[in-house]
Formats: structure tokens, sequence, C-alpha cells
């Protein structure tokens, strides 16, 4: 078990600096260096503009800055926004818990949801129901996030005026608001980004559960159990479900990064104070040291999800557990 | 061995899912090519004769935008650009990933070793934010450029597909005999493995299509896709953003064409990849 | 005494495109006495399978019983219960072992999750009482430690060992007849035996009735009191084990026979029948092995009915009729 963990962290680690390493060539591939544009919006004498390149190292040769670089971002230091001069890990804690709070949100309804639907169809295979969850879950998975979440903020925050549109608080609230009032205001914010978030990536849990499911349904030990005379509810929802949920855990792996990519547009729109729209922001601003933490920080987790995923299945199939 | 690719589409079109992608498809690309020349042409269209943010009506079926031009106009011109981003660039892609895939598979070993962990290092970053590192730089990022590197992210996947499809086959007879009547290495790539992959990556492509649509538009609704004036969906949806209260169907309705097109796609790719199986199997 | 199970032109229905639908089983009819064993044989195709599985009305869909079959267990017609009571027959006055042991159990529940299961649903009993259960179980079906196998999952043992805990799970609803499906075709030459010993003490200390389906002719002998031939989704020949092994009438018996690997005589001696059993869609018209049949009967195109050959020895064939 530790020898089979340690390998597993050690691949980790290497895919990690490898992304590193790719994200930081990449954006070096752009013409002139992160400063270059700076100029575009206000002039700026030249001595400022390399007193300025000394600071962020940019005067140094390439393969030292990234080696300055990678020594930096393990430990944890991503250099400082040229944006908001301040230290790019400071901004990504500040903008953390509203991610976490959001994708979190929408991971679990996702995974619940699309679960439970996916295996309901399953359950009355072709039967209308089936049939319309499919083509819905297809047509789920074909909808632009950004623009379903414009289409919820015009009809229920617009025509209907039901929910809050923009924004984590308030802004007229009392900081000293009593908690449950508080609470209550930030889950009317969370209402319609998660729901954007979840609509558009429930159709493909659903789709893979769907299967999973008609498979666990058709092994010979649900045909076995139906003979030793246990009741349908148990072999549908014990047997068959619990044998079906493996593909979705090793998901896990893959839904992080159409997660990731979903918050930048739905935080966005919703102006959700979150890494997503902070990584939009960065875009906008071409604060590149912005740009690369935010991004550095997806990777690490999506290998950390992936990593995740491998041991909650080995939790799950005994098959699996090493000894 | 291979089925002469008739019959795959043919089995494709047996299931009912796969039929009506397929139509759908005609008919959008239809719509995307002949409907520009029966419409307004909304570059010529910024007088005010129409007026601006007009709602659907007999005259402009999608109502007309903040510069008064016709939006079904704009959203069949945008079906063009759209439909061609995704196309170039999923060609692009599956070319790229097919190679690698090849060659990291035949060769295996040091080779296979190297490409497959650099793979996996570019998939731990989401193709997203591949895409915003390689185009924040940029100011106005031509369209072939766009295209490129739209292209040049989207082969990963791809790569292990045919990878792991050339792994199985490597060791098959025919491969095999091949090799034992001398076939040199890009022979056997070539004329032996890849027309096997065929199945697998006409899914791949299918199914790419659909997401580089989804792709390109939010890219172009961050503002760092395709540029206005050229029209594209996804920056006709940020156009209509600013104006959402006061005429929503400026976004709306290049959001249902978006909608519609990538659920065709995904029908027929998903029909395509069921025939695809049921053959190989 | 009336029979513990009869079951009556039992036919079980496919849909296909070409005839409308098929009857791989096609009027099976058999008696069942208690504490008898018997042996339903024949090759893979031929029916049996789907027999045993359409008297716990198992049938995998498209499949269904036809109407005007009857299942009769002690009186009651299985075929006509509602779920509920169906239920109270599966598994606890029928219970079944399926062919592969390795799929038939849920690789993810526990050996003993998966027979106090079985007890819960059949018995009002504690959560302690079902556990002592499954020990004892584990126990008679000859599990060695079975105290520390109850918490083992299904691949943490060998063939031999799984097939033993499913008869622990069939045994544990308390049945009175056990339907043996291929039971040691996916085991060890040398465990299979072991199985069928097993089966055979079990089934006379517990007073079941055992249905045994098999392919194999050679493990029939001293095990099943009778034995039922089917080809084609029919009953061919029917008799005692002893008046079938002295005298078998026939052809298709004779070809299963001859096909049996003996331990005496010359090797190269065995000769299969040629060909197989073909698909329901595909059978002739009349006597369905005709197209397999080394005899060329003047009455083949006509289906023979079961025709007598001795006491309690029957066959689907025209050569009775020659031999009377």
């Amino acid at each position: 078990m530790a020898r089979w963990l340690a390998r597993r962290l050690l691949l980790a680690a290497l895919t990690v600096a490898i992304a590193i390493t790719l994200a930081f060539f990449l954006m070096r591939l752009a013409p002139g260096d992160p400063l270059s544009r700076l100029g575009d919006e206000r002039p700026m004498p030249a001595a400022e503009l390399a007193g300025l390149r000394a600071r962020y190292g940019l005067d140094q040769p390439l393969l030292s800055q990234y080696a300055t670089f990678v020594v930096a971002a393990t430990g944890g230091d991503f250099g400082r926004s040229i944006h908001y001069g301040r230290p790019v890990r400071e901004i990504i804690l500040d903008r953390l818990p509203a991610s976490v709070l959001l994708g979190g949100g929408a991971l679990l309804l996702t995974m619940l949801g699309g679960a439970l639907l996916g295996a309901m169809q399953a359950l009355r295979r072709d039967s209308p129901l089936d049939r319309t969850a499919g083509v819905v879950s297809l047509a789920a998975y074909a909808t632009p996030s950004f623009w379903l979440g414009l289409v919820l903020a015009w009809l229920v925050g617009i025509e209907w005026r039901l929910l809050p549109v923009g924004g984590f608080r308030d802004p007229l609230l009392a900081p000293d608001a009593p908690w449950m009032t508080q609470v209550v205001d930030l889950l009317r914010h969370l209402a319609l980004p998660l729901l954007t978030l979840t609509v558009v990536s429930i159709g493909a849990v659903m789709r893979y559960q769907r299967t999973a499911m008609l498979e666990a349904l058709a092994q010979p030990f649900v045909a076995a159990a139906r003979a030793r005379g246990l009741s349908e509810r148990r072999i549908r929802w014990r047997h068959a479900l619990r044998t079906s949920l493996f593909p979705i855990v090793t998901l896990l792996g893959l839904w992080l990064p159409v997660l990731a990519a979903g918050s930048v547009f739905v935080e966005s729109v919703f102006a959700w104070p979150g890494l997503g729209s902070l990584a939009a922001e960065a875009v906008g601003t071409r604060d590149y040291p912005l740009l690369m933490g935010v991004t550095l920080l997806v990777a690490v987790l999506v290998v950390l999800g992936g990593l995740l995923a491998d041991l909650a299945y080995a939790a799950l199939d005994p098959r699996v557990r090493p000894a | 061995m291979t089925a002469p690719a008739p019959s795959l589409l043919r089995r494709t079109m047996r299931v009912a899912n796969g039929r009506a992608g397929a139509v759908a498809l005609v008919v959008i690309a239809l719509f995307a090519l002949a409907a520009p020349l029966a419409l307004p042409d909304p570059a010529t269209q910024f007088d005010i004769v129409d007026g601006a943010l007009r709602p659907p009506s007999a005259i402009h079926p999608f109502g007309t935008d903040h510069l008064s031009r016709d939006v079904l106009s704009r959203v069949a011109n945008g079906a063009r650009i759209s439909l061609a981003v995704a196309v170039i660039a999923v060609a692009l892609s599956i070319t790229l990933g097919a190679v690698v895939g090849l060659v990291a598979g035949f060769f295996g070993g040091v080779t296979d070793t190297i490409v497959m962990r650099v793979v996996d290092g570019a998939m731990a970053i989401p193709r997203l934010f591949l895409l915003l590192l390689l185009v924040a730089a940029w100011d106005r990022l031509p369209l072939a450029a766009l295209i490129l590197v739209i292209g040049a992210t989207g082969w990963l996947g791809t790569s292990r597909l045919v990878r792991a499809e050339v792994l199985r086959l490597r060791e098959a007879e025919f491969v095999r005999s091949a090799q034992a009547l001398g076939a040199g290495a890009r022979r056997v790539m070539f004329r032996h493995l890849l027309p096997n992959t065929i199945g697998p990556l006409a899914v791949a492509a299918m199914l790419g299509v659909g997401d580089v649509i989804l792709l390109e538009a939010g890219l172009s609704f961050l503002g760092l896709g395709v540029r206005p004036p050229t029209p594209s969906w996804g920056g006709m949806i940020l156009e209509g953003k600013d104006v959402l209260q006061a005429a929503p169907w400026v976004s709306l309705f290049p959001g249902l064409a978006i909608v519609a097109t990538v659920l065709a796609i995904n029908l027929f790719g998903e029909a395509l990849h069921r025939a695809a199986e049921s053959r190989s199997s | 005494m009336s029979p513990l199970l009869e079951v009556r032109d039992l036919r079980v229905t496919f849909p296909d495109r070409a005839t409308g639908g098929v009857h791989p089983v096609d009027g099976v009819s058999f008696e069942l006495a208690r504490g008898e064993t018997l042996a339903l044989v024949g090759e893979s195709g031929c029916g049996k399978s789907l027999s045993a599985l359409a008297l716990l009305r198992l049938v995998p869909p498209p499949g269904r019983i036809a109407s005007g079959s009857a299942v009769v267990l002690d009186g009651t017609d299985v075929l006509a219960l509602d779920d509920k009571s169906l239920r109270k027959v599966r598994g606890r006055r029928i219970a079944m072992i399926f062919q592969d042991p390795m799929t038939s159990l849920n690789p993810v529940f526990t050996v003993g999750d998966q027979i106090t299961e079985v007890v819960h649903a059949h018995f009002k009993v504690p959560k302690q009482e079902a556990r002592d259960r499954a020990l004892k179980l584990l126990n008679e079906v000859g599990i060695p430690d079975a105290a520390s196998r109850l918490d083992a999952y299904p691949h943490q043992l060998s063939g031999g060992m799984r097939q033993r805990v499913m008869i622990a799970i069939a045994l544990a609803g308390e049945p009175e007849l056990l339907i043996a499906d291929e039971p040691t075709t996916a085991l060890d030459v040398t465990v299979q035996a072991q199985i069928l010993e097993l089966l055979d003490q079990l089934r006379a200390t517990h007073g079941m009735s055992m249905l045994l389906i098999t392919h194999d002719l050679g493990i029939v002998a001293g095990r099943a009191d009778r034995v039922a031939v089917m080809y084609a989704g029919q009953i061919v020949e029917q008799a005692s084990t002893a008046a079938l092994f002295a005298k078998p009438s026939h052809p298709y018996t004779q070809g299963l026979f001859a096909s049996v690997p003996r331990l005496t005589g010359p090797v190269g001696h065995l000769m299969p029948i040629p060909g197989t059993v073909p698909p329901p869609s595909a059978w002739p018209s009349g006597c369905r092995f005709r197209t397999r049949c080394p005899i060329v009967h003047a009455r083949s195109a006509e289906m023979p009915p079961m025709l007598q050959v001795g006491p309690e020895h029957s066959m689907r064939c025209w050569l009775a009729e020659d031999q009377q």
C-alpha cells in the first residue's frame, strides 16, 4: 500500500512539474515579455520600464528566469501581480473560498444528481422518460455555460426579479447583520451560478452513469440475486448501483478541468469573486504572474483530483484495493 | 479488419439519434452556406432604417442588434466562421494526435515514455487555460493564428487514443506479417496501423468539432477569440450581454444556434461511436 | 405421492424479426419427485439453462414464457404468482446455483454479506443469528477457516471455494429444490468431483430435490436418479439413469455417449456429433435432429411425439415405433 502510494505520488509530482514547465514556456511563446504591453495603456519612460523589468527579473536569460520561477513556485510563491502589485498568492487565497464554494457545490450536485438521474434512466431503459432525459442531457452538454448564465440572469434575475444576478453579497447588507441573514444572502447569490455550472456539467455524468448502471444490471450477479428472492429495490439500489459507481469516481480526475473551465465563464458572467473570474480578469489586464498562478493551482488540483479518484476507486472496489 | 467507411456511416444512420443529428447538421450547413446570400448583408447595414434593438418581427425574425444589424443574418454569417474554425482546428489536432500516438505507440520504449509523460503534464492544464496562456499576449490574434492555437491544444486526448489502439494492434498477425515481409516503420504505421484507428478517430473528430465550437465561442465571449466585426456566435453573445435587459434576443439566438449545432453533432457523434464500437466487438 | 415439481409444456418465446418469434424452449415437460435428482443433459444452445431460468421466471427480456406453460410446485403454479409470492419461492423454495461463481457473486460485497442477505430476505432473524447461520453454512459446505472467510471478498477465494460459497448462499433459504446449472463447468477437473460429491451429500442431508443441468453425461451416472436429454428446445429422451445408460436409444443420446471420454477403452474412440445445435430460427421442420442425424428415416419430415421404448423410458424418435 505504502509503495503503491509513494509511486503514485511521485508520478503526480512529475506530472505537475511537467505542467509547470509547459505553462512557463507556452506563455513565453508570446511576442515580447509580460511587461512589453504595459506601455500600451500609458506612455512610460524607458528607464522606468527597465527598472520594472529588473524588479520582475525579466532582464535575466529565459532559462535562469525559469529556474527562479520553479524554485519560487515550489515554495508556493508565484511572484507579484502586475495589475494589483500584491503577491499572487495573497490574491489567490482571497479568491479561493468563493471558488471552493461554487466549484465544490457544483461538483457535489453534479456527481450526486448525475448518478441518481443516470441510474433512474437505466432502470427505465427506453421509456419516454429515459429518451427525454437522454436528449436533455446531451443538450445540456451542448450548452455554453456563459450563455446559459446570461439567459438565467435575464429570466430569473431581471424579468422575474427572483434572485440577485451578480456578486457575492448584497452591498446594502450591514456587515453586522445576523448570521442567518448573511447565509441566506450568500445562498441567494450562489443559486444562479451554481445552477448554471451544474446544468452544463451534469449531462455527461448522467450519460456515464446510465451506461454504467445498464452494464451493472446486465451482470450475472443481478440475475443471481433475483434468483435468491431478494427484493427488486435491494437488487437495484444496493447491488447494481453500488457496482456502477466506479466509473463516476474515476471521472473525478476528468471533471475538475471541466469545472475549472466552466468556472471562468460562470464566475465572469455573475461577477462571482472566485479564481475563474480572476483568471479572466488577469487575461484582460495581461497580468501574467496572476494568470500563471491560477493556472498552476488548477493544474495541481487536477492532478490531485486524479490521485484522489484512484484512492477512492481503491476504497470502493475491493478487487483493486492494493494489499 | 476495417470495413469500408460507408458501412460505418450506414450503421450510424440506422440509429434514430444518428439520423436526427445528421439531418440537423445538413440543415445547419445549408443555412450557413445559403442563408447569407438571401439575407441582408450585416456589414452594409449600419443605417438606422430598421432601427437598432428591434424585437423579432416578420422582417427581422431574430430582431436587430445595437448597430441595427439583422441578427438572423449575423447568426448565419457567424455559423460560417464558427463551423470553419472548428472543422479546420479539429482536422489539425486529429492529424497531430494521430501522428504523435502512432509514433509513441509504435516505437514504444523511451520515446513513448517521454511523449506520454509530456501529454500527461499538458493534460493537467485544462485546455481553456492553455489557450488563455497562449492568446493573452496578442492584442489582435489573426483568425488563422486562432485556428492554429486551438488546433495545437486539442491533440492530447487523440494521441492517447491512437497510442492505445496501436499498442493493441502492434502484436496483431497482419502487422507481424507486414514486418516479416520487410515493410518499413513508416509503411507499417501509415498503411497498416492508421487505417485501423479510423473508427475511433472519426468519433473523436466528430465530438471534437462540438467541443471546439463551444471553446471558440467561449474565447470569443471573453473577447479573446474571433474579433468583431467578424461575426461569431460567442462574440455576438458578448455584444448582446450589455443590452440583455432591453434586447435579450441579441444574445439568445446565437446561443440557441450553438446549442442546436453542438447537440446535432453530439447526437450524430454518439451514434457513430456506437456504430464503431459494435463493429470492433 | 404427488411430485414436488411438475413442468408442463414449458415454452419460452423470443421475438425474431424474420419469423415473428422463436421458441428456444419448446414444450418441455417433466416431473421431479421429492428427494429425487433429475439430470437435464444437452449441448450448449439446446435450451436447458433457459428452461431452468424459466422455472424461476428469470427469462431475460425480451424473452418471455408463453401462455399455456405451467410450472407447478407442490400444487401452486409458479407462473401465476404475483411478485411478492414469487419472491417467497425464489431462494426460499427453489434455489439456483449458476455456472460461473465469479460473476454470480457480487464482487463488492463480502461473502458473509451475501449469505446473511439471503437469510434476512427469507427469515425474520436478528443480525447475529443470521451471521451464525452464515458461519454454519460455510462450515457445512466445507470451507476451511470459515469464520475468517465471512469477511473475505469473492476475488480472494479460489474458484472451488467460490462455488462452495454459491452453494452456501443457495442453502441459506433452506430450499426444497436445488437447481444446479452446470455447477462445475468453470472449475478445474479435480475440484469438479468434490463439488458434485458435496452437492449430492447436501441434497441427501437436507432432503432436497435436485435438477442437475449439464452437458456432460459422464457426471450423471451414480448421481442422478433419472435423465432427460434435451435437443433444440425439446426433451428427446427421458429415462431412469440405469435404463438410459443400459440402452441409449435416441440417435442424439447415442451421439452424446460416443463423445464422452472414457477412462477405459482405446484413445481416439471419441466421436463427437458433427456440427452444433443450430440457432432456434434455423431449426428444421419435423424431427429437429434430422439435419445432424446419421439415420435417415422415412418419416423424419414429421415431428415425432414422445414414444415409449421401455418401462419409464421414452424418446422423441420414429425409430421407437419401428422397434415395437
